[in-house]
């Protein structure tokens, strides 16, 4: 047998919400349940027929974000032109009044991307599960916190019970040594550790992030990194909570206060992996080498480095694999061996989940500022909230993105999805700084390619694809 | 939710590694509040051209696929966004088994939350029945119960499946139902946490 190793920090949490165990399966507690519009309504309705009720409606937030436009939300949900969207939203509406639940409606200064919200609101913390209807909830893993997708069953089951019936996952640690070269931040982090292992590489995992890299990001590139988890196959990923996380925590709305906040950060300290701990499976990455990133295919892990090419279906030896690299290039418009910098874009989106607070938005305002984007490129921001809005505003910087010709919208998921108005038409290029280059993601037969902030708002301005880092030299020497 | 015991159907062959739930169901058809009609949904790109016309060689729009109830799939089938709609848009299609060497995490367990068995066979297997499904016959039969799939030829495979999940599947138990058996152990955790863990509890 082997010896007794110390515990993960996923063991950990995993241990502290354990209910029960019934027929092999773990009954989990959910301390924080966040419910938007679109993969709620069935389960409320289930709950309905069989007259079940909420069991703890004050651990449940919600927002309206999938499908809201991003412009005009004053109006209100009554004058959502999309009739569907207009009905889904007016559900929720419903639900959440009929069932008690904090709700930041449209037009909410609150309101915005789930994700986005719950950390700004310091709701969500370390050390607590957090679950919703929605696969980048692993963005929250950023705080230390256990935080996954649900279907929505699941999210009716956890509405009825505030549990989740699950079983344990495998442990993998990724550690991102050094510090990375100017110009290369979280996003490319993110593609990086994709490329690295697959989109199924982290199936049946949850993804810990260890390493100086990553340790040296701020909350906001912490989100980013956790976000893309669930793009390489691992529902959760995790960073053990720190000085940057208890600093970013203080004074938030539902942060704890005074006497309860000594007593939650002597217990988020405690939440770290043990020394000992045995990773199932560990992966290192130098951060120094890596460069900024795009995505070339139709997946995640179809990255490359913005100064290479797209690749050659010729130089992969398995015949499906062959035709998969030819398909995506036929959906991309893309030659074998093209460079990447000559692909010329239509569309840029900053925005999502991913790539839409306030770090964010300053990054690429950094890039943007002083410069226009080409003629030929319709460009938008769109933040992911209403406070990070406000905040943008205070600091000027949707001044910069308006006079060099983006448009300043609304918070949403928008563009990420294309559920709402903004959406690429068939054939359209767009530097996005989303998560999913999946064909049709961003509207039918649009082409995406995933980039980071600083290098979505290069692309802007170069009308094509373009390395960030020749912008940076340019900004020192001007 | 419908009990699956023993599936009689015809199987249709899908191979296209990485089949995502966008594929399955277009977000544009996930703006409803039921759970019925998705069917139209299903893999809308790969059934229909831009102006909503049926692409007749699409393998679904095939008049000997009509009516299939098994999918075969290639790998890392149901991969993307958690949209429960993926299985239900199966399943109102009539499709309540998918056959792959792997699946997505969110998307297996969907499957199980709504009675749509998905079955893991090693590659060769899979590489069979694709083969067998894109012959003239087509009828593949699923056991849960001995947890066998059986190929148009006769050929008997035999799959693993989860004890727990398998006992639900074959009852169409209610997971809510089950996890309220424990509802004191629920009650108990909540008191000792808001002794433990004061700052959780909000006023
Ligand atoms: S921004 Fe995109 S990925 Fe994020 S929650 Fe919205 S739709 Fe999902």
């Amino acid at each position: 047998m082997p010896p007794m190793s110390g515990k993960t920090l996923y063991d950990k949490i995993w241990d502290a919400h354990l209910v029960a165990e019934q027929d092999g399966e773990a009954i989990l507690y959910i301390d924080l349940h966040l419910i938007h519009e679109v993969t709620t309504p069935q389960a409320f309705a289930g709950l309905r027929a069989d007259r079940r009720p909420v069991r703890r409606p004050d651990r449940t937030l919600a927002v309206a974000d999938h499908n809201i436009p991003t412009e005009g939300q004053a109006k209100g949900v009554g004058a959502v032109a999309d009739e569907e969207a207009r009905l889904q939203l007016q559900t929720l509406e419903r639900n959440v009044k009929d069932y008690g639940i904090e709700f930041f409606p449209m037009g909410d200064v609150r309101n915005g991307i789930v994700h986005v919200v719950g950390p700004e609101q310091g709701r969500t913390q370390p050390g607590m599960t957090i679950v919703c209807g929605d696969s980048h909830t692993s963005t929250h893993g950023a705080f230390g916190a256990l935080a996954h997708g649900i279907g929505t069953s699941e999210v009716e089951h956890v509405l009825a019970t505030q549990t989740l019936r699950a079983k344990k996952a495998k442990n993998m640690r990724v550690t991102l040594h050094g510090a990375p070269a100017p110009g290369v931040g979280a996003k490319d982090f993110a593609l990086a550790v994709i490329g690295e292992i697959g989109t199924a590489g982290g199936t049946g995992y949850v993804i810990e992030y260890a390493g100086e890299a990553v340790r040296a990001l701020s909350m906001e590139g912490r989100m980013t990194l956790c976000n893309l988890t669930i793009e390489g196959g691992a529902r959760a990923g995790l960073v053990a909570p720190d000085e940057t996380t208890f600093a970013y925590l203080l004074g938030r709305a539902s942060a704890p206060k005074a006497g309860a906040w000594d007593m939650a950060l002597s217990y988020w300290k405690t939440l770290v992996t043990d020394e000992d701990a045995v990773f199932d499976r560990e992966v290192v990455l130098n951060a120094a080498d890596i460069a900024p990133l795009v995505t070339w295919g139709t997946s995640p892990e179809d990255v490359v480095a913005v100064t290479g090419s797209a690749p050659n279906p010729d130089q992969f030896a398995a015949a499906d694999k062959k035709t998969a690299v030819q398909r995506a290039l036929d959906y991309m418009g893309l030659v074998p061996g093209q460079a990447m910098t000559d692909a010329k874009v239509d569309v840029v989106f900053i925005g999502s989940c991913t790539n839409s607070r306030i770090e964010d938005l300053r990054s690429a305002a950094a890039i943007v500022e002083g410069r226009k984007v080409a003629d030929h490129v319709r460009a938008l921001v769109v933040p992911g909230s209403g406070l990070v809005k406000a905040q943008a505003e205070e600091e000027g910087l949707d001044e910069i993105f308006i006079a060099a010709g983006f448009d300043w919208r609304e918070p949403g998921c928008s563009m990420c999805l294309g559920m709402n108005p903004d959406r690429l038409a068939p054939g359209e290029r767009c530097a996005s700084t989303s998560n999913r280059n999946f064909e049709g993601r961003q509207g039918r037969g649009g082409r995406t390619h995933l980039m980071s902030p600083a290098m979505a708002a290069a692309a802007a301005v170069a009308g094509h694809i373009v390395d960030v880092r020749d912008f940076l030299q340019g900004k020192s020497e001007a | 939710m419908k009990a699956f015991t023993r599936l009689d159907a015809r199987g249709v062959p899908l191979q296209i590694a990485n089949i995502d739930t966008d594929q399955i169901i277009p977000k544009q058809f996930l703006k409803t509040v039921e759970r019925e009609g998705l069917s139209k949904g299903l893999f809308y790109d790969f059934r229909f051209d831009p102006e909503g016309k049926e692409k007749p060689d699409f393998i679904l729009n095939r008049p000997e696929y009509q009516g299939a109830g098994v999918l075969v799939a290639g790998d890392n089938f149901g991969c993307g966004s958690s949209r429960e709609h993926a299985p239900w848009a199966l399943l109102d299609f009539g499709i309540s088994c998918v056959i792959s060497t792997s699946f997505a995490d969110i998307f297996y367990n969907n499957c199980f939350q709504n009675g749509l068995l998905p079955v893991v066979l090693k590659p060769d297997e899979v590489a069979a029945l694709m083969d067998e499904a894109k012959g003239g016959n087509h009828m593949v039969s699923i056991d849960l119960e001995t947890q066998t799939v059986t190929s148009p030829s006769g050929k008997a495979f035999t799959f693993e499946i989860d004890a727990q999940r398998k006992t639900k599947m074959l009852k169409g138990l209610d997971a809510i139902g089950e996890t309220l058996t424990a509802v004191t152990n629920i009650d108990v955790y909540e008191a000792k946490r808001a002794l433990d863990q004061p700052w959780l509890e909000r006023a």
